[in-house]
């Protein structure tokens, strides 16, 4: 063995120490390990993958979880470790593994950690000393070659004879593709730490050895050792597991991901979206959460209570004697169903997937445009017990194919295509087909699965405590984040916009807004979807509205602020609807004006626009009257937390940090904090971010950034994540921009900062109409500064451009560290291009 | 306070000058002519070269703070000539302190000393990089900042300041160029003027180098930036100083690059013809006019309990005042 050579980047000579030990055959070895130093709580016991070493470990080497040691091993004949000359296969790596921790003593508890095919080294460990065993974490691994994966094409052509000697041995091609995998590719003096142990041929010997020792076909020398590991897996289930994944993975992708949670179905799970292979590069903050999860350890939560109320159909069961119409189509190819015929479709429909093998928790993707069929098929699966995942075609396609990847659905139902898209999207799913799909591989269609539940039992109903959908938020700050619903808790969220808004079953409902267009049958009220895209809210016209409401004689219309605005543009010509009791805007803020304007359509109607998120709606309330009363403040007044309800602050610190404790105190600003029957269970494969979401026991953190008034009103003042932090504290957007949206000629602005947080600089980016991308004129740049001088902010600079970046779902939510990073590039005299 | 203050000919020198004597201290100046503060003021006054070590020790004698702020400044000039007068002067005015058990001494730095071409946003004070500053002056700045800061604890406390662009009435170094070159209608902006850039209205830059003279203790062996902490656009800082003065503001804009090699042409044509006034754009002008540098200065405020108390609105009414 030899040491690592000085000054590797981030490897400190003072963990570096060699355990020598008689192998399991009889052999004396030295290995090299990093070791951070006594822990008294245990140890967690790191082990690389190939091609790799323990420097992959750095991170967590040098910052432990409080009270534990790190130990990362370099496996036998790899990284610093000996080099023997024998080939080493996966159970005498798992000796191997023994031998070193004998030699080192370790009898507390352990937590295995490991990466790639050191995963089963580990497990291989982790089986032979559950005693000991204390959790176990895993990262881009696999324990069994799910037959749909491709890994095996990779590793199959680098084992093509004479091409694995070529790649893993003469050359570092093999470490230097693993590498490459990165995203984004570690900075050069990173990659040198990961050549270091591997300069000469000689020394890489074991990474060929290692490529020919995955069992890829049966009769392969470690197979059994895989398979018995693979199988010892069930006995793991009361150890603590947390997969952190990374989905770009082009080996072990996230079919790997779904084997060893099939195997290990309690097991905590992150997804870094946009990481690969080397999650421990990819993710730096991987060691802190791995550190996280290990405090955890131990300590239980209390399980949250979950409500239980009626089922999500029972408001059609309750109906099915009524030839009322419970969904109506409006536009061309238009069908009505009545809530008898729709009572049966969804009892047909949990019976036929019953009957077609679809398991009660089964995920199952929905990609079928609102309407009769969906509603039916909706309700059908969640009397079947099946988890529906639901996205938004507001996301746009790439944003459906980074969510529907990481909720991973069993089964994709949709039209020709939605089918046709997903098709493209690389999952491992098998697909249900409404209507015709011509050239669409499907298991199955809707016809058949009804067909079949006509004479099939219908199963048992799934509990308020089973999962009943995944929804993604819009994600106009990050990834869109995938967000689990007991069946409870979307009862208790029916149950709380029923008694918000009055809503009996004498309401007819025209539902402009996605999300909405499927409640109405929970609230057992008919509903219409007006002719329109709703993917593309915009559409929306004043006249295709009226005949929505004319079809029903509707009571209620619920719009997002997108098609409210196109309803103003068109109204012109379109007779009042004084039926309508209740006019909602929902998805995003609302301009007063906008609303006020629209209600002329509806002389009768109240109007409001709920607050709340994809994770917990409604939260608040506010009338237009209020809205119009408020008046300016800093940020959007939402009114009061509805019944409920229970809204706190946890206000900021000067370093722009949500670390207050939750208070109602008036005028002190901070993140919003909601306590709500209808909050949703969990983040799904996202653990970190719903550890920090929930750390308060009981309660969400929504990332929102607010206060409230005197009179208990709450205010929003952005995201969290776009608070600028300058010398002299934390600066939110919201209440800037409106002030600045009130010069005239802007459309719509930006406050972003520049420079590293805590030093930013408060940028304004106005939209306006004639504008070139670029510093604002000389005129508008005072105005700007004028209308925000009571907020005593110094603004270096105004810039302007003809369109701010927006979210696709709502086109309102401005991507303001996206905006933030071009006014800070053009204003260090970079290009200036568009946001 | 009994202080020596070198380079008091300058607008920074002279203001300080006056403010130390103004609150009370005991001042003396040194500089290679008379100067008009100390005249009028009745200072005692140490004529010579800073690299005289008769000079400096003459001019040390009785002092307990050093405030050497004298230098060669600009773009013209061998690396020898820089060298010599920067960095050797330097040590000829630090050996002399210590000698005469000089407590405190005051370097003027600038922030150019860590200023390596990349824009720098809401930077704090880096150490200085002889290697990397750019231009002779720099360059010679950053190796005497490193050795003042270096000799901290031997037997005397240093500090260093590092103003960054000094403007205002009276002002002959920037408002002065800007000014005569709008007149002149050769004023073009780099990069469209975009570059947000801080700068240090006179008084501000005052009350640091007294402040630094006062809590040196306190900011021992460190160098900190000090600004108006107000960045604003190159574009708007020099229409500003044009409207105070009156002129037109420039319209023209040339990019990045085509400044920068202007600026090499221009060095280079200076240097054939032996010219020694500043050639009218140069690679350091170029950087400088074309690439952000705006600082934090938290830490500035925070150990020299300084506080800039002329904002930048200000700072141009009384510079308008001045051209009146």
């Amino acid at each position: 063995m030899s040491l690592p050579p000085s000054g590797l980047s981030g490897l400190d000579p003072a963990w570096s120490r060699e355990v020598t030990a008689v192998d399991s055959t009889g052999v004396e070895r030295t290995w090299h390990v990093l070791d951070s130093g006594a822990g008294e709580r245990g140890t967690l016991l790191c082990v690389h993958g190939n091609p790799s070493w323990s420097y992959l470990w750095r991170r967590l080497v040098a910052a432990p979880p409080p009270g534990w040691r790190v130990i990362a091993v370099d496996q036998m004949d790899m990284g610093f470790s000996d080099r023997t000359g024998t080939v080493r296969r996966l159970a005498q790596r798992i000796d191997d593994l023994d031998t070193v921790t004998a030699a080192l003593g370790l009898t507390g508890p352990v937590v295995t950690v490991a990466h790639d095919w050191g995963g089963p080294v580990s497990l291989g460990w982790a089986l032979r000393h559950t005693d000991q065993l204390a959790g176990v974490v895993l990262s881009n691994t696999g324990v069994h070659q799910p037959e749909e994966s491709s890994a095996p094409t990779v590793i199959r052509a680098a084992r093509t004879p004479g091409v694995l000697s070529v790649v893993t041995r003469n050359t570092r091609n093999f470490i230097r593709g693993g590498l490459f995998f990165s995203k984004p590719v570690p900075a050069p003096q990173i990659r040198k730490g990961y050549y270091a142990p591997y300069n000469k041929a000689a020394r890489r010997l074991a990474i060929e050895q290692f490529v020919q020792d995955i069992p890829l076909e049966p009769g392969h020398p470690s197979a059994a050792t895989l398979d018995a590991i693979a199988d010892g897996l069930g006995a793991l289930q009361d150890v603590p597991v947390l997969l952190l994944w990374g989905p770009r993975d082009p080996v072990f992708s996230d079919i790997y991901l779904r084997d060893l949670l099939g195997r290990m179905p309690h097991a905590d799970v992150h997804r870094y979206e946009g990481s690969s292979h080397f999650v421990p590069e990819d993710a730096p903050t991987y060691a802190a959460d791995v550190a996280a999860w290990v405090q955890d350890l131990g300590t239980q939560r209390p399980p949250r209570e979950v409500s239980v109320a009626r089922p999500l159909w029972d408001g059609v069961a309750q109906r099915r004697g009524d030839p009322a119409p419970a969904v109506i189509e409006m536009g061309s190819s238009a069908r009505t169903i009545s809530f008898g015929d729709l009572h049966n479709r969804i009892e047909n429909i949990a019976a036929g997937m019953a009957a077609s093998g679809i398991e009660a928790g089964d995920r199952i993707a929905l990609l079928v445009q609102p309407g009769v069929d969906l509603t039916a098929i909706l309700y059908g699966l969640w009397r079947r017990g099946a988890v529906v995942v639901v996205v938004d075609a507001g996301l746009g396609l790439r944003g459906i194919r980074t969510a529907l990847r990481s909720a991973g659905p069993k089964y994709v139902i949709g039209g020709f295509k939605g089918l046709a898209a997903a098709r493209t999207m690389g999952l491992a799913a098998q697909f249900i087909s409404v209507g015709e799909a011509p050239g669409i591989k499907a298991v199955l269609t809707l016809d058949e699965i009804e067909e079949r539940g006509a004479h099939a039992p219908v199963p048992d109903p799934p509990s308020a405590t089973d999962p009943a959908a995944l929804a993604f938020t819009s994600g106009a700050t990050g990834p869109a984040k995938g967000v689990l619903y007991l069946h409870g808790q979307l009862q208790a969220q029916r149950e709380a916009l029923a008694s918000l808004y009055s809503i009996t079953t004498s309401d007819r409902l025209v539902a402009a807004f996605g999300p909405f267009a499927l409640m109405g049958a929970a609230l057992g009220i008919p509903s219409v979807v007006p002719d329109m895209n709703l993917t593309a809210p915009r559409t929306l016209t004043a006249q295709a509205l009226a005949d929505a409401v004319a079809a029903v004689d509707a009571t209620m219309v619920f719009a997002s602020p997108a098609a409210l605005a196109n309803i103003a543009r068109t109204r012109t010509g379109v007779p009042a609807m004084p039926g309508v009791r209740l006019l909602l805007s929902t998805g995003a803020p609302v301009p007063a004006e906008l609303l006020r304007e629209v209600l002329s359509l509806f002389p009768s109607a109240q109007a409001h626009a709920p607050y709340g998120m994809t994770e917990v709606l409604p939260v608040a309330d506010i009338d237009l009257k209020v809205m119009e009363a408020v008046g300016r403040g800093n940020g959007t007044c939402v009114g009061h937390p509805v019944p409920g309800v229970v809204v706190r602050i946890s206000a900021l610190d000067a370093s722009g940090n949500a670390t207050g404790s939750l208070s109602d105190q008036p005028w002190v600003t901070g993140e919003v904090c909601v306590q709500a029957a209808h909050t949703k269970q969990r983040y799904d494969r996202l653990w970190v971010t719903e550890r920090a979401a929930s750390r308060d026991v009981g309660w969400h953190r929504t990332g929102d950034v607010g206060h409230f008034d005197d009179h208990g009103r709450l205010w929003i003042e952005g995201r969290l994540v776009h608070v600028i932090v300058t010398a002299d504290g934390p600066v939110t957007p919201v209440g800037r921009e409106r002030r600045v949206e009130s010069i005239p000629a802007v459309q719509r602005a930006a406050a972003v900062g520049i420079g590293p947080r805590g030093a930013q600089q408060v940028v304004i980016v106005a939209e306006t109409e004639s504008a070139r991308s670029g510093l604002a004129p000389d005129g508008l740049r005072d105005v700007v500064r004028d209308v925000l001088r009571e907020d005593v902010d110094d603004i270096p600079a105004v810039l302007t451009v003809s369109a701010l970046p927006v979210d696709i779902r709502h086109n309102s939510k401005i991507d303001r560290v996206r905006v933030g990073r071009w006014a800070e590039r053009v204003l260090n005299g970079g290009r200036v291009g568009t946001p | 306070m009994k202080v020596l203050l070198t380079g008091s000919s300058s607008l920074l020198g002279a203001q300080t000058v006056r403010a130390l004597a103004q609150r009370g201290d005991t001042v003396a100046v040194m500089q290679r002519h008379p100067s008009t503060v100390a005249d009028e003021l009745g200072l005692t006054q140490h004529l010579g070269d800073v690299v005289d070590p008769q000079v400096a020790t003459a001019a040390v004698e009785g002092a307990d703070t050093v405030i050497h702020l004298a230098a060669r400044v600009g773009v013209v000039g061998t690396r020898r000539q820089f060298f010599e007068t920067n960095v050797v002067g330097t040590r000829v005015m630090l050996a002399a302190a210590k000698e005469a058990g000089v407590q405190r001494f005051v370097f003027v730095s600038s922030p150019s000393v860590a200023h390596t071409g990349r824009a720098l946003a809401g930077c704090s004070a880096q150490p200085a990089d002889p290697r990397h500053a750019k231009g002779e002056y720099s360059k010679s700045k950053a190796l005497a900042e490193r050795e003042v800061l270096a000799a901290d604890g031997t037997g005397i406390t240093t500090i260093a300041v590092r103003p960054h662009l000094v403007w205002g009435p009276g002002d002959t170094q920037l408002v002065g160029r800007i000014v005569e070159r709008a007149r002149q209608g050769r004023l073009a902006l780099v990069a469209g003027g975009r570059p947000l850039i801080d700068t240090t209205y006179l008084d501000n830059a005052v009350d640091a180098l007294v402040a630094a003279a006062d809590r040196a203790e306190a900011g021992r062996g460190r160098a900190f930036i000090v600004s108006n902490g107000e960045p604003r656009t190159v574009d708007e800082m020099i229409a500003r100083i044009c409207e105070a003065a009156g002129e037109r503001p420039p319209e023209r804009s040339v990019p990045r690059a085509a400044a920068w090699m202007a600026g090499a042409v221009a060095e280079t044509a200076w240097k054939v013809a032996g010219r020694d006034d500043d050639p009218p754009m140069t690679r350091f002008l170029a950087g400088q006019l074309g690439t952000a540098h705006w600082f934090d200065l938290r830490e500035t405020r925070e150990v020299l309990q300084w506080q800039p108390a002329v904002s930048l609105d200000e700072g141009f009414a009384r510079l308008a005042a001045s051209f009146a």
